[in-house]
């Protein structure tokens, strides 16, 4: 069913882009290019400085977790900030690109290549695999208008942590891969269990590492601010803002809905292979309703629609908890506090004008002294 | 539109503030981390060293979340035996200084508590409580050479590398004592299986119970499933087996579940002969409002009993029961008390000193544990193999008027 309407729809969209044919925005062209460049370089020089500073091992191993956050945290705010459809599901992209992200470096392990490498096309490969998932999805819930996203993203990650913690994926000692949802039969040697049901992932091998998850998190930032601001961008952010008016000149609601939403997801994808290779062992149960919720916490405080507050805010989030380590046992209840404060700071209009108030001042003292030199 | 996502948005959101909210209504009574259980001048052969070089030990478990009634067990166990090692003298004339890191059952949240312990100076770790985080944390432990001594994460993979020990069984030994205990004891001729399958722990057990029950007395007549999304009604499962006319309901999960199936199957009018459960049936009696009853004749395959009348087991069950409130210490307890005894007497037998450093002491420990025999709550002569599983007979306890008692 889906299928025949994709085939429908993709006629549908090459008629019209005959017809309009958009053209690309440059790359350098994006009137945001000087905010980008300050951001990037905002970004590597904390990644120079937290490289050269002796951090406690707490917060050494916690920069690739907090990387794989704030690439998940943009990712979710493409969809939920400039598509504005709500996804409640984001969590089961980063699964699905974890799980297949792992198979597929578990199943390069023992080649000739440089470690860098073998990682590399693990992304590359959880990435499409995630892109893939989030076409599936997209094809047929966002032709509706309305929040089924939601409701359908929701459902989908509940059954891909189903049905990844029933999976059994292994390599036998003659080199077929068995692959099932009853357990391994031919299977014996742990060495060739990869997914092995709700054991989950298991002898993953260590490739993430802090400068891999910088170079992601740059990249995806770049992805999403030059999508925000080219034409494409504008388009969903047209959608967005009033789908009748859009459609009546000329947008194609659904291809630009699929664009946004297909990117989202294929980020997530390569996020969830990025946090699988930081630990040893994975299980689908990690990412469930509340993993999704938590993602959309550090949206929703970071500023929907703002992707360098989504960076600020999964920053902060995936820090205080570990960072309130030392009061012990009432930790859990200050972190949940502290988010409802937070939010409330965060949502009333008399802290915006403070911090606008802030940002002239700071703002003045820059201009002060590049006058006075 | 875009208000009303928002608005939904924030709402979500703020349902999630006040889940977390809620999860945080199981935290523990204890106050007792990192607190320093310095005895003030134990009077040992080398007091003048004692005083500045102190042995740092840590612990992680669940103190916060569903699993949090193993973590406090573990933390409280830890503190009594920490203080009581101090009382007299501690390791080799050294203090022994304790700290225990919440990990909330999760793997991510575990290798932050092992990354925090480490900061601290950790020499050797007791822990983790769970099976999952465990896998985690045993990478970690075994790039740092760090000894660790986990006294229930029962996955194979939870010792999988040459420093990690445990001191429970394993979930296939586990599954297999189970199945030889049935056997060998008769205790029934049909058995039906209700299992977690989205659980490590509960299909472990499950898989070599059911590959050794080819070899028993008895057959599997109805083997079931359920995961943790649909963990509430169990009427299905139950109906299933008693359909089959199993006279044994064999448990291989957490208590918390089985004292639901106890309840359902009671009003479902299933009766079966024997109701068999491993260590995670233990803590069902302590279950809030639950109706001990219930639980009559429930046999459970656990190392240690808390009616016993051994005098190591009586002080220690005083112990726990006045750090804790009047709780009375599960086997999870146990083990951890017995996992700094074991590590004590296998640093005196290497003479370990608090100045060597951590990848030492992990090589001498290693080389301790394996020499010395030791004999504590959870077994008389436990002994462990260079692989990290400790070789002690296996226990079955039975619930009668309400209390555990040793079956014969």
């Amino acid at each position: 069913m889906a299928e025949k309407k994709a085939v429908g729809n993709k006629a549908a969209d090459n008629k019209k882009a005959a017809v309009k044919a958009p053209a690309k925005g440059g790359i350098f062209s994006s009137r945001n290019f000087k905010g980008d460049i300050i951001t990037i370089a905002v970004l590597v020089i904390a990644y120079f400085i937290i490289s050269n500073l002796k951090l406690s091992s707490l917060m050494t191993g916690l920069l690739v977790p907090v990387c794989v956050y704030i690439i998940m945290a943009m990712s979710l705010n493409l969809t939920v900030g400039i598509l504005g459809e709500l996804s409640l599901g984001h969590a089961g992209f980063m699964c699905v690109g974890a799980f297949t992200g792992v198979i597929f470096s578990r199943l390069i392990q023992s080649a000739a290549m440089p470690e860098l490498l073998k990682f590399i096309l693990s992304i590359l490969v959880a990435t499409v695999v995630g892109a893939v998932f989030g076409i599936i999805i997209g094809i047929p819930v966002l032709r509706l208008n309305g929040d089924y996203l939601a409701i359908v993203t929701l459902a989908f990650g509940e059954i891909i942590k189903a049905l990844l913690n029933n999976l059994y994926v292994g390599k036998t000692a003659d080199g077929s891969i068995e692959m099932n949802m009853s357990g391994f039969k031919n299977v014996t040697d742990s060495a060739g269990k990869f997914v092995s049901g709700p054991l989950g992932l298991t002898k993953i091998p260590k490739y993430a590492t802090f400068e891999i998850a910088v170079v992601m998190v740059v990249l995806v930032y770049i992805i999403c601010s030059h999508f925000i601001h080219s034409r494409d961008g504008r388009a969903v952010m047209a959608i967005r803002d009033n789908r009748i008016a859009a459609e009546s000149v000329g947008i194609n609601i659904t291809k630009y809905k699929m664009i946004a939403f297909v990117l989202s997801s294929a980020m997530a994808g390569a996020a969830g292979c990025l946090y699988a290779h930081n630990y040893a062992t994975l299980q689908a149960v990690k990412f469930d309703y509340n993993k999704s919720i938590l993602i959309l916490v550090f949206v929703v405080l970071g500023g929907i629609g703002n992707i360098k507050g989504s960076i600020v805010s999964a920053i902060i989030l995936t820090l205080l908890p570990e960072l309130l380590r030392g009061i012990g046992n009432y930790r859990m209840l200050i972190y949940s506090i502290l988010l409802i404060v937070i939010m409330l700071i965060n949502w009333s209009p008399k802290s915006r004008v403070v911090v606008q108030r802030l940002g002239a001042k700071i703002k003045g003292i820059f201009v002060k002294e590049k006058a006075a030199v | 539109m875009k208000n009303f996502k928002r608005t939904l948005a924030l709402g979500a959101a703020l349902a999630m503030t006040t889940t977390a909210l809620a999860g945080c209504g199981a935290s523990d009574q204890g106050s007792t981390t990192a607190k320093a259980t310095t005895a003030a001048n134990s009077g040992s052969d080398n007091a003048a060293a004692s005083s500045d070089a102190k042995f740092k030990l840590g612990g992680i478990g669940p103190v916060t979340g569903g699993a949090a009634i193993y973590g406090n067990a573990v933390k409280t166990a830890i503190q009594i035996a920490v203080d009581e090692i101090n009382a007299a003298g501690g390791i080799n004339g050294y203090q022994v200084e304790y700290q225990f890191q919440d990990d909330e059952h999760d793997a991510e949240k575990a290798v932050n508590a092992y990354n925090t312990l480490k900061d601290w100076g950790m020499q050797m770790l007791v822990g983790t409580v769970t099976s999952a985080p465990c896998v985690a944390v045993v990478e970690e432990t075994h790039n740092d050479n760090m000894f660790q001594l986990t006294p229930s994460g029962t996955a194979v993979d939870c010792i999988a590398y040459d420093n990690a020990f445990r001191v429970c069984f394993s979930d296939p030994n586990q599954g297999k004592a189970s199945a030889q205990y049935i056997g060998s004891k008769s205790l029934a001729t049909k058995v039906a299986i209700i299992y977690d399958s989205s659980d490590t722990y509960s299909t472990g057990i499950h898989d070599t119970f059911v590959a050794e029950s080819a070899n028993q007395s008895f057959e599997v007549v109805a083997d079931q499933a359920f995961t943790s999304d649909s963990k509430t009604d169990f009427s299905v499962q139950i109906q299933a087996a008693k359909d089959a006319g199993a006279d044994l309901l064999f448990l291989p999960i957490y208590y918390q579940e089985a004292s639901l199936i106890l309840a359902q199957a009671k009003t479902s009018g299933y009766e079966p002969g024997v109701i068999f459960g491993c260590d995670g049936l233990d803590g069902i009696l302590s279950v809030e409002n639950f109706d001990t009853s219930l639980a009559e004749g429930v046999y459970l395959l656990t190392p240690f009993s808390a009616t016993a009348t051994d005098d190591l087991t009586v002080k220690f069950v005083e112990a726990y029961k006045a750090a804790a409130n009047g709780e009375v210490p599960n086997q999870f307890a146990a083990d951890a008390y017995d996992a700094v005894y074991a590590i004590k007497q296998a640093a005196e037998a290497q003479n370990i000193t608090p100045d060597m450093s951590t990848s030492d002491i992990c090589e001498a420990l290693k080389k301790g544990i394996t020499s010395v025999t030791y004999a504590g709550l959870t077994g008389d002569a436990i002994t462990w193999g260079a692989d990290g599983e400790p070789n002690k007979a296996p226990k079955a306890v039975v619930i009668k008027s309400g209390v555990y008692e040793l079956a014969e």
